[in-house]
């Protein structure tokens, strides 16, 4: 590298310290809803919290605790969480793999059939008599799950990943007799792993930050996911008294605390994993994505 | 129409005998075509067999409710069959065309989609060429974890920290209490609504729309740099002409997927953050169908204008693409 310049050094010091700010402001509307949550409603209403708890409590997060729908919705999110990733993971890498193979005939053919379906949509109120009518999926967990097991735009990712993947191995595996099953299970599975733990996270977080299926096709509150009892809190679908037995006084509203916690709730696992997952992710959708 | 096909099935008959060899030669080629596509399934019938369960999920869950849409075409019975019971031709398109309340939500979809597309394109590139400055690793790594966060939060909880922080009592009122004295009523009023969809939207996805841009500048040569730089290039003149240029694919398969999605603006977000009293900024056409079908039970009708919706979707991202592939030469297929 030559001499810098005096322009780009004053550059280099204003862009740390922008980056600082977007930094700051990226991080401050999460902050401020963890210092919501551990503060008293009387400080909220006045406006002094800020990134400080005031009134430090932890009262409300024991009401959440204690509320029978919350623990049960929470637990249908792990349950939707885990089955739409296990499916989605069976049909993308299925798919994906098969579309990998340059060699497989009418390969184009099923390229393009899948790829229409990210531009062209069947929309959502014949989706919705599709659900309801004719699959009778509305109202059970199959509704939540299903829609999005296969997101093409995943399936991409994957599938650039596989064909980058040394053909060598796999020739050398076929003469040795081994079936594309067998060639799946044991090399293209192991050689893998960052792709398939890139796609776990985005299914995983996909499934769990959902809520619009639910919203559509589930009436039973005991189906409902924890987005949706957020949801339905937020919106003021949900009266003090659907909270457990917070309301002391009758406010119509649900207090602001009652409403920061459940959203630290609901995104706390999410939160806590992704520093970890981060660099996995990241290598794997630049694996995916770059290479031509 | 009819004269042009009864000409194209005459035209044959004048030349019987090469169009016989044709035919045949034809039969032969679809025969072997046949032989072929027997042989690749029995080579590779596991191959195949792989493809049943994803291209079956593909015509139910996808392809069935393309098909659905013909119930804008015919009228819906509750409980009926999901193609409908009567044809009714373009009653319904019709009906869209002369809906006042259409017209609104088609002008505030354009509108939102426009100002989406115009800040958060080009933000993303940006940050990137920003971040790729920063020579101190920790630090660079720590700005791109923090920034990625908000693309991983839930459309709910966004929405839920908008609210709080908007709130009358909320910080930013505060702020504003403390200058102008004054409070403003953000989430009632149909003049902040876009500045607010729109910056939240930037809040969301500049750290993630930076992503696939750093991995485009990692792959630039360095010496491109170096040789700029003998060449007496500044640091602003590399940029220009080594860093945008490496870019540029990316940017162009990036700017064709984001103005096939134009029309469908967030729709998730503007239903939990619209209300009466913004309708007139926030209403867009996918609020409007979904009020109409799934709430006013006019199946017919709303898939009408999901339909028209779909329809330009589609136009918009074949001709960016046909556009970028004769201006550029990149396509995405």
């Amino acid at each position: 590298m030559l001499s810098e310049t005096k322009a780009y050094k004053v550059f280099k010091i204003f862009n740390y310290f922008l980056l600082a700010v977007i930094v700051f402001v990226t991080l401050t509307p999460f902050m401020n809803v963890v210092a919501q949550s551990f503060s008293s409603e009387a400080y909220i209403n006045a406006g002094q919290v800020f990134l400080i708890p005031k009134g430090f409590n932890t009262e409300t997060y024991e009401v959440i605790f204690g509320d029978r729908t919350f623990w049960l919705n929470y637990r249908n999110t792990i349950l939707y969480t885990i089955l739409g990733t296990a499916i989605a993971m069976v049909l993308t890498t299925m798919l994906s793999y098969v579309l990998s193979k340059r060699r497989l005939k009418g390969r184009g053919f099923f390229i393009g059939f899948s790829v229409f379906t990210m531009f062209f949509s069947g929309g959502m109120i014949p989706t919705y008599i599709l659900y309801n009518n004719t699959l009778g999926i509305t109202n059970t967990i199959w509704s939540v799950v299903l829609p999005g097991a296969l997101s093409i735009y995943n399936m991409l990712i994957m599938k650039s990943f596989f064909e980058n993947l040394p053909d060598s191995l796999e020739e050398a595996a076929a003469i040795d007799g081994m079936s594309t099953y067998g060639i799946i299970r044991s090399i293209i599975l192991p050689l893998s792993k960052p792709i398939l733990a890139t796609m776990i996270l985005f299914y995983a977080v996909a499934y769990w930050n959902s809520w619009f299926q639910a919203f559509l096709y589930l009436n039973n509150k005991d189906l409902f996911p924890v987005t949706l009892y957020l949801r339905n809190m937020i919106s003021g679908a949900m009266g003090m008294s659907d909270v457990g037995q917070a309301a002391s006084d009758n406010q119509t509203q649900i207090a602001s605390n009652i409403k920061s916690v459940t959203m630290v709730l609901t995104v706390l696992p999410i939160i806590t994993v992704y520093p970890f997952v981060q660099k996995y992710f990241v290598h794997g959708i630049m694996l995916g994505s770059v290479k031509e | 129409m009819d004269q042009e096909i009864d000409r194209l099935k005459d035209q044959p008959e004048t030349g019987f005998i090469t169009s016989q060899q044709e035919k045949e030669n034809k039969k032969k080629k679809q025969g072997d075509r046949f032989s072929s596509t027997v042989k690749a399934l029995k080579k590779d019938w596991q191959l195949y067999s792989l493809l049943i369960l994803p291209i079956a999920y593909l015509i139910i869950f996808q392809y069935l409710p393309m098909i659905g849409n013909v119930i804008a075409f015919r009228k819906f019975v509750p409980g009926g069959s999901m193609f409908g019971e009567e044809f009714v031709g373009l009653h319904y398109v019709r009906m869209f065309i002369n809906d006042p309340t259409f017209w609104r939500v088609f002008k505030n979809t354009l509108m939102l989609g426009g100002l989406t597309l115009l800040f958060n394109f080009p933000l993303p590139i940006i940050f990137a060429i920003l971040l790729n400055e920063v020579k101190i690793n920790k630090f660079k790594k720590f700005v791109q974890t923090a920034s990625y966060l908000p693309h991983f939060i839930s459309t709910v909880i966004v929405a839920g920290m908008i609210m709080e922080i908007l709130a009358s009592n909320g910080i930013v009122n505060q702020l504003i209490e403390m200058i102008t004295g004054e409070k403003i009523i953000f989430m009632q009023s149909a003049d902040w609504f876009r500045t607010i969809y729109v910056g939240s939207e930037v809040w969301q996805r500049t750290g993630w729309g930076a992503i696939l841009y750093l991995a485009a500048l990692t792959n630039i040569d360095p010496n491109l740099y170096e040789a700029a730089a003998i060449d007496g290039a500044g640091r602003l003149r590399q940029t220009w002409h080594v860093t945008i240029p490496g870019i540029l694919p990316t940017v162009v398969t990036l700017l064709i997927l984001n103005i096939g999605s134009f029309m469908n603006v967030g729709f998730e977000k503007i239903l939990l953050l619209y209300n009466p009293l913004n309708y007139a900024t926030s209403d867009v056409v996918s609020t409007y169908l979904y009020r109409i079908g799934l709430i006013s039970n006019n199946f017919s009708y709303s898939t009408a204008i999901g339909l028209f919706q779909a329809i330009i979707g589609f136009v918009l991202v074949m001709s960016a693409n046909m556009i970028s592939k004769k201006v550029t030469d990149r396509s995405l297929w």
